[in-house]
């Protein structure tokens, strides 16, 4: 965790209250998660009550307060890939890996999240892992695409 | 620039140095055809035009959704408009050779129509193109979304200019009413109202807001869009902005796509550097800035007073409307919230006028709209047409039907807040009231088509989980409601239902409906009832027979 | 400070222009029941049973009483079969999670909610808010917060300002319909305060 660099998201919003989602995302995808000390931080420089950091940052699923994995894995989930068929491309990814949606393996190679619609039906049912597409994917596949991660 | 006159000599300038006759190759680069590569297949084409010396001769231009996401990477020559579908790296070079430089068609990469074996060379011939009316997304092929200059070329922003030096605040408003251009986000209310209401609303400091959260599952259009044409967009919001008197302007959008954050970015960038935002817009005296703010993975900040708690700063938990947000929104001061799609037909609006305007589309529902096509269908993607197409035209002649042989049972609108249309019912006009009337309303227009394999009980529980998922918690008839709903429609589809599930089921709904606070609640019992009013035969039988269909 | 007259229940009511239905029916000795409002605290409108029809312009909606502002020839009518309907339903909601809240059988008694209609599943919090509201806007400590969303929302007491602040209060304790509030903070002092001995020593 570099806390120069958080500590530099935070004071560039340093006392507008107003901005506490804006800062929140950015340390999100710098830090890929919300320790507590940092929480408390952007209560006291951004002077929002932390019972308000708290309920905003267990409102949003984007935010994590648990570290993520090295790899991020997002299965979609929206009607289009439902009716493709991506709840069996789930089943596969989570017999693989072995954790559930919102968990992170033990050996903190991989986070697991299936949500909302990528937005991106012409290629369901899809895995987008650290960003890159794997597109129209069967269950068989799952194990090949994965296995190329470390 | 300070004038108008400037404006006008720089758009000549611009178009001076253009020939017509260049060869341009317009690359799609929206996200369905990133998908399958085509960022290779631009660096490809960079490459090999580079090999044969041809950097002055020949434009690259990766552009935004052309909508044809199913036959991605999409690859269309200019001047001549040949489209070549499903392009690899490896057809890069002959298309380098044959048909830019040797300005012949490459047969086997033209597309052919799957049911009827006929070959498009151009892509106004292909037939998913031929029966759209592409006034919104047409521009995506032809413009690099980060150059203003292509914008401009285009005709951009001479809406902008017509309407802050040959029109009043007043006339512009004016202009919209008559046009009865209604919202596509859902609301489907007329613009021009809500404008009103805002532009008399007490207070000088007022807000324009586009909403681009778009979180309604299967819906795509408006990334396609804003991605692709962001001046588009931030036209239509300045002029709306003029005719309201807001000062600031708030742009919404999701988090998680990089290309449309980056886009959207360099537009505000370009279009400040240009003169169309800040102070003194084009010399015409009117000020105007536009802050970004990203929403952060939820689909009730979509909902307006949502939308504006998280502007503020706050858990986006929805207000009740019994004081519109167009008098009392962000920070309690008048704002007008619109769709990305509504502010796009704004400029249109203005250039041509609104009797050119309501030719277009129904008695009730004027101008085109954009929708995204997916499920079981063999052309998803992004289609514009004038409202008032039939169903049965969307799913066929442009859709091309069911793939793997299969027929159409039911046609779904608005997502979790819609309800699903029987394939009986396919000649319904695309219309607003035809739609609500059938208790599917329209929605974002996310079509989204199901086959006959599909268990409508099970339609229902999934947009019911994804409600479930998705409730802000607050009150007590969605957050209760709906996940005991859910949890019925899981028992039924699970051939676990019960007698008296039904009517409890309809209770609920009632009760949703009638109380919740917000609009997420209170549409939460669409697909539900829509699903028990058209197939309640299903529900009876998975109770009846303790069948699970699955 | 105009008045504004409005119909409730076919009784005339006296309001004056800011007032919610709410408050003019309760100036008028009309009961409308509530779970989630408090006169020191702002409107919530989150438990919904204070729902009542109203008829404006020849419409007529369900709306929140607590929240609805009076307008003049307003017609309101605080008891229906909807009405009645939505209070009955949000009782057996919320019952399946407070079976034994006294304010909640209370007013199942008066509008024939079954406690069993629903599965239980006793989380014994009704997310009222009236404790992390009271905290926030009374007493602005923010000791309490709502964390999660959705079905997953509940309470939580942040043990930093809690161990604070909470024992030598208590006010919120006497608000809770269903006396989950006291049973959350025993178990927070239990797990989650932080030890005086866990104190970091005077730094320089």
């Amino acid at each position: 965790m570099d806390n120069d660099r958080i500590d530099r998201i935070i004071d560039k919003y340093q006392g507008k209250p107003s901005s506490v989602i804006q800062v929140l995302i950015e340390i999100q995808h710098e830090n890929h998660w919300l320790p507590r000390e940092v929480l408390e931080k952007v209560s006291k420089k951004l002077e929002v009550p932390l019972s308000e950091v708290l309920h905003i940052v267990t409102f949003y699923k984007t935010f994590s307060l648990i570290p993520k994995g090295r790899h991020e894995i997002h299965v979609c989930a929206g009607s289009s890939c439902h009716a493709r068929g991506a709840q069996r491309v789930l089943d596969r990814v989570q017999d693989v890996i072995g954790i559930k949606p919102g968990e992170t393996s033990s050996d903190s190679k991989f986070s697991l999240e299936a949500g909302n619609c990528i937005g991106c039906c012409s290629l369901g049912p899809e895995i987008v892992i650290d960003g890159k597409h794997h597109s129209r994917i069967e269950p068989d596949k799952v194990e090949d695409v994965l296995k190329d991660y470390h | 620039m300070n004038s108008a006159g400037e404006l006008q000599a720089l758009r000549k300038g611009l178009l001076s140095k253009r020939d017509p006759n260049k060869p341009c190759i317009a690359i799609c680069a929206g996200t369905g055809c990133l998908g399958p590569g085509s960022d290779e297949v631009i660096s490809a084409f960079e490459s090999e035009v580079k090999k044969h010396s041809l950097k002055a001769k020949v434009d690259i231009r990766a552009t935004g959704c052309h909508g044809f996401c199913e036959e991605g990477p999409n690859v269309v020559i200019y001047p001549e408009e040949i489209c070549y579908t499903r392009v690899t790296v490896e057809d890069v070079p002959e298309i380098v050779s044959q048909t830019v430089i040797g300005k012949k068609v490459i047969d086997r990469l033209v597309y052919v129509d799957p049911n009827t074996g006929e070959k498009s060379v151009h892509q106004s011939e292909i037939p998913f193109y031929k029966k759209q009316m592409r006034h919104l997304i047409g521009n995506n092929s032809k413009i690099d979304p980060k150059s203003l200059d292509d914008y401009l070329a285009l005709g951009g922003y001479s809406a902008l200019s017509r309407a802050l030096f040959e029109m009043s605040p007043e006339q512009v408003l004016e202009e919209i009413k008559k046009a009865n251009l209604r919202g596509r986000g859902g609301g489907g209310f007329p613009a021009g109202s809500k404008w009103e209401t805002a532009r008399n609303a007490p207070g000088d400091k007022k807000y324009v807001i586009v909403n681009g959260h778009e979180g309604e599952p299967g819906a795509f259009m408006d990334r396609a869009l804003f991605t692709g044409n962001p001046h588009s967009i931030l036209e239509g919001l300045i002029i709306g902005a003029y005719a309201i008197g807001a000062h600031q302007g708030f742009i919404y959008t999701r988090h998680d796509s990089p290309q449309l954050r980056d886009n959207i970015a360099v537009a505000l960038t370009q279009a400040e550097e240009y003169g169309f935002l800040g102070e003194n817009i084009l010399g015409s005296g009117f000020n105007f800035d536009v802050e970004v703010h990203l929403d952060v993975g939820i689909f009730v900040s979509g909902e307006s007073s949502a939308l504006m708690r998280s502007i503020e700063g706050k858990a986006p938990e929805p207000r009740p409307k019994y004081i519109r947000t167009a008098v009392s929104g962000i920070w309690e001061r008048p704002s007008n919230l619109n769709n990305v799609e509504t502010w796009a037909n704004v400029p249109q609006i203005i250039s041509k006028g609104y009797a050119w305007y309501t030719r277009i589309g129904t008695e009730g529902s004027k101008g085109t709209k954009l929708i995204s096509l997916s499920g079981n269908i063999v052309n998803t993607g992004v289609v514009e047409v004038p409202m008032g197409t039939t169903l049965r035209e969307i799913v066929y002649d442009i859709g091309g039907g069911i793939p793997n042989g299969k027929k159409l049972k039911a046609v779904h609108f608005g997502g979790p807040m819609g309800g699903s249309i029987p394939a009986s019912l396919l000649d319904t006009p695309l219309d607003f009231d035809a739609l609500a009337k059938l208790g599917a309303p329209i929605g974002a227009g996310g079509m989204f088509v199901m086959d006959e394999d599909t268990h409508m009980v099970e339609v229902a529980r999934f947009f019911l989980n994804f409600l479930t998922n998705e409730s802000c918690g607050k009150c007590v008839p969605c957050r209760e409601g709906i996940r005991q709903m859910l949890k019925i429609l899981t028992q039924i589809s699970e051939g676990k239902g019960k007698e008296g599930d039904i009517e409890l089921l309809e209770e609920i709904c009632e009760v949703t409906g009638a109380a919740s606070l917000c609009a997420l609640g209170k549409t939460a019992s669409g697909p539900v009832l829509s699903t028990l009013g058209y197939f309640r035969d299903e529900y009876e039988a998975n109770i009846r027979e303790k069948k699970c269909p699955a | 400070m105009s008045d504004i007259l409005l119909q409730i229940d076919g009784k005339e009511v006296e309001a004056r222009a800011g007032m919610t239905i709410l408050q003019a029916a309760q100036s008028a000795g009309i009961m409308i029941p509530t779970l989630c409002h408090h006169e020191k605290l702002d409107s919530y409108g989150a438990c919904r049973i204070c729902t009542v029809e109203v008829e404006t312009r020849g419409r007529t909606n369900l709306v929140a009483a607590c929240l609805y502002p009076v307008e003049r020839n307003l017609v309101v009518r605080t008891r229906s079969e909807t009405v009645d309907k939505v209070r009955k339903m949000i009782l057996e909601l919320l019952l399946a999670h407070a079976p034994e809240a006294p304010a909640l059988q209370e007013l199942a008694r008066q509008y024939g909610a079954k406690g069993a209609r629903f599965e239980k599943e006793p989380s014994f919090c009704i997310l009222c808010g009236l404790c992390v509201r009271y905290c926030a806007e009374v007493k602005k400590k923010n000791a309490i917060a709502f964390v999660d969303q959705g079905a997953k929302r509940e309470i939580s007491f942040i043990p930093e300002i809690a161990s604070q602040e909470c024992w030598s209060c208590k006010e919120c304790f006497p608000l809770c319909p269903t006396s989950y509030l006291q049973a959350a903070y025993f178990l927070t002092q239990g797990l989650a305060f932080p030890s005086p001995s866990s104190e970091p020593a005077s730094e320089e």
